[in-house]
């Protein structure tokens, strides 16, 4: 029985580290980060299987952080899982630092794919979903993808392949958080209906509230559950959830507090 | 170099995979649409579980060879060379070239020699993109045997490798005990009049050039660069020290490619003149593959040309 109660203090901590990573980088991604904080709390505490102590098992569920920016969400949670010394967060995007501005596979323990430039995650988590039906493997394969992001072409030939090969052992999760840098999402390029679309790609398609971890979580077990074709689960959520200022303002797409406002949003994130 | 004896280095391709496919089962190969003319399609008849066709999509092709990649497959990604390479750079460089996954990508009808379909399909600049991405190998075969072996090699070699095959026949240059050795430029006759530096199809005007220039008493020696990065720093500056004068020929822009390489290292290693022939930084155009060749002064008769002036 999954503790909920520790899975919100896990998703705090995650979040206060966003926040505190960011602002000792003086720059970085906190509005995306935040957004996707508890489907990432959810992915790691309760869904994926992986080994800390041997993070290239070949077995292992495989995470595609696409939307690479949001490399401050998923280092947190590597560090909160154990993969990632909590101390060595506050290097992000330091010279000396292995914690690149975005997420480095061969520099990071547990980051399964290297990203950065859009639209590229979900071909190659089909890529790997591929391979482990080859190998008869049991893993599966999680992509995150923004709404922003879904404006990229290529995801959409990568959602014609994972209908195409029928790629059930592969979950795709939109973090609809409804912003991209330049404002809303339907405001500079509309993806809606999104859960449409990916209907229409062959998904099978499940919208959450995305800060909701029993909805998380049931929606996982469906898509592990459903066989013969992909799930995309749209996680309706909330940019810069937790931190007051930030909710909502797509300013806080790329942008790092000053003092000021960080200690205002520690005070958010008790 | 058998003039009688020729085929197309696509086709050698396509017969190196199915070679490979026996006797490597993590090779996997992917293709956009273009099976037929790659000649991919040999290695999905064989091995259907295999090779994955990803419709007209080359960006998803290249990133899902990625995906594979990661898993332990040795992905060969293909299609031709001007998709291969301007099409899903920003794939290649992102998702392949700064992780340093083990991805192939086997890029045919690259040059002018596509023909007729004109110059949207034709790649002159493919070598200039790939040459300059960190981790990525750039293999240009001249025959049937150098092919064999780049395919073999290219799955030898842990990290991202291009190889670059053509559309029209060529002549069998080697044979199948030819020893190639990855990185290391092959010298053919040790004449001091001049050298022309090659590579692909143009090693084979090269050397045809070299047999006429040799009745004038004229001696020549031709360098076929199969291994275009790393470059052979050594044959060059050889070549330089021994050799009257400098020529290099690609099937390729001057800019960027092989006469470029071969520029940065004389600059430094050993300064000396050299004679870019190659597209002259413009587009190429409709026409049979052979009257191209001579359109663009891409033949025996405009190398020795160059050699005699």
């Amino acid at each position: 029985m999954v503790d909920l109660e520790d899975l919100k203090l896990k998703a705090k901590n995650i979040r206060r580290n966003i926040v505190e990573m960011v602002y000792s980088a003086a720059s970085g991604h906190p509005g995306g980060s935040l957004s996707i904080a508890d489907v990432m709390t959810a992915l790691y505490f309760t869904e994926v299987n992986v080994d800390v102590n041997n993070p290239k098992d070949e077995n292992r569920d495989r995470v595609v952080l696409s939307k690479g920016h949001c490399s401050p969400a998923l280092y947190s949670s590597l560090a909160e899982k154990g993969f990632i010394p909590k101390e060595d967060l506050v290097t992000f995007r330091k010279t000396a630092s292995y914690l690149q501005g975005h997420p480095d596979m061969k520099k990071i323990p547990g980051v399964d794919m290297t990203s950065g430039s859009l639209g590229q995650g979900l071909s190659v988590a089909n890529g790997m979903a591929l391979a482990g039906k080859m190998d008869n493997k049991s893993y599966r394969v999680y992509a995150i993808l923004g709404d922003g992001e879904i404006q990229e072409g290529q995801v959409w030939e990568a959602a014609m392949t994972s209908s195409h090969y029928k790629l059930d052992n592969l979950c795709v999760i939109v973090d609809n958080n409804n912003l991209q840098i330049d404002g809303s999402v339907e405001d500079v390029m509309s993806p809606y209906p999104i859960d449409k679309k990916f209907e229409s790609f062959g998904f099978n398609v499940i919208v959450i509230d995305g800060h909701n971890f029993t909805e998380i979580m049931d929606a996982f077990k469906v898509a592990r559950e459903t066989k013969g074709k992909p799930t995309a689960i749209i996680a309706k959520t909330t940019k810069g959830k937790g931190v007051s200022f930030m909710e909502n303002k797509a300013g806080w797409h790329g942008k790092a507090p000053n003092e000021e406002e960080f200690k205002i949003a520690m005070e958010d994130l008790k | 170099m058998d003039l009688n004896n020729k085929k197309a280095t696509r086709q050698s391709y396509g017969e190196a995979l199915v070679e490979l496919g026996k006797v490597n089962d993590k090779v996997v190969v992917l293709d956009a649409d273009l099976a037929g003319a790659t000649k991919t399609n040999m290695f999905s008849k064989e091995f259907p579980d295999r090779f994955f066709d990803m419709g007209i999509a080359e960006q998803d092709m290249i990133a899902t060879a990625a995906g594979f990649a990661t898993c332990g497959k040795i992905p060969f990604a293909s299609t031709f060379a001007v998709f291969a390479t301007g099409r899903v750079y920003d794939q290649i460089r992102n998702s392949i070239c700064y992780p340093n996954l083990n991805v192939k990508i086997g890029a045919t009808h690259a040059g002018i020699t596509v023909g007729e379909d004109g110059a949207t399909h034709q790649m002159l600049e493919d070598i200039n993109l790939m040459r300059g991405l960190p981790n990525m190998t750039v293999i240009s075969p001249a025959d049937d045997a150098e092919s064999r072996w780049a395919v073999n090699e290219a799955a030898k070699i842990e990290g991202p490798v291009y190889i670059r095959f053509g559309r029209a026949s060529t002549p069998a240059i080697y044979d199948e005990n030819t020893k190639f050795e990855f990185g290391k430029a092959i010298m053919h006759g040790d004449g001091e009049d001049a050298t022309v530096f090659a590579t692909g199809i143009m090693v084979a005007e090269a050397l045809k050039a070299q047999m006429a220039l040799k009745e004038e008493g004229i001696n020549i020696r031709v360098v076929d660069f199969h291994t275009i990065k790393p470059i052979d720093e050594e044959m060059i500056v050889k070549c330089a020290k021994e050799t009257k004068k400098l020529i290099s020929i690609e099937e390729h822009s001057v800019i960027g490619g092989l006469g470029s390489a071969i520029s940065e290292v004389l600059c430094e290693k050993y300064p000396a003149k050299l004679v870019r022939m190659g597209m002259k930084d413009c587009f190429g155009k409709s026409g049979p593959a052979g009257e191209l060749l001579k359109y663009y002064g891409l033949t025996e008769k405009e190398i020795a040309e160059e050699v005699r002036k």
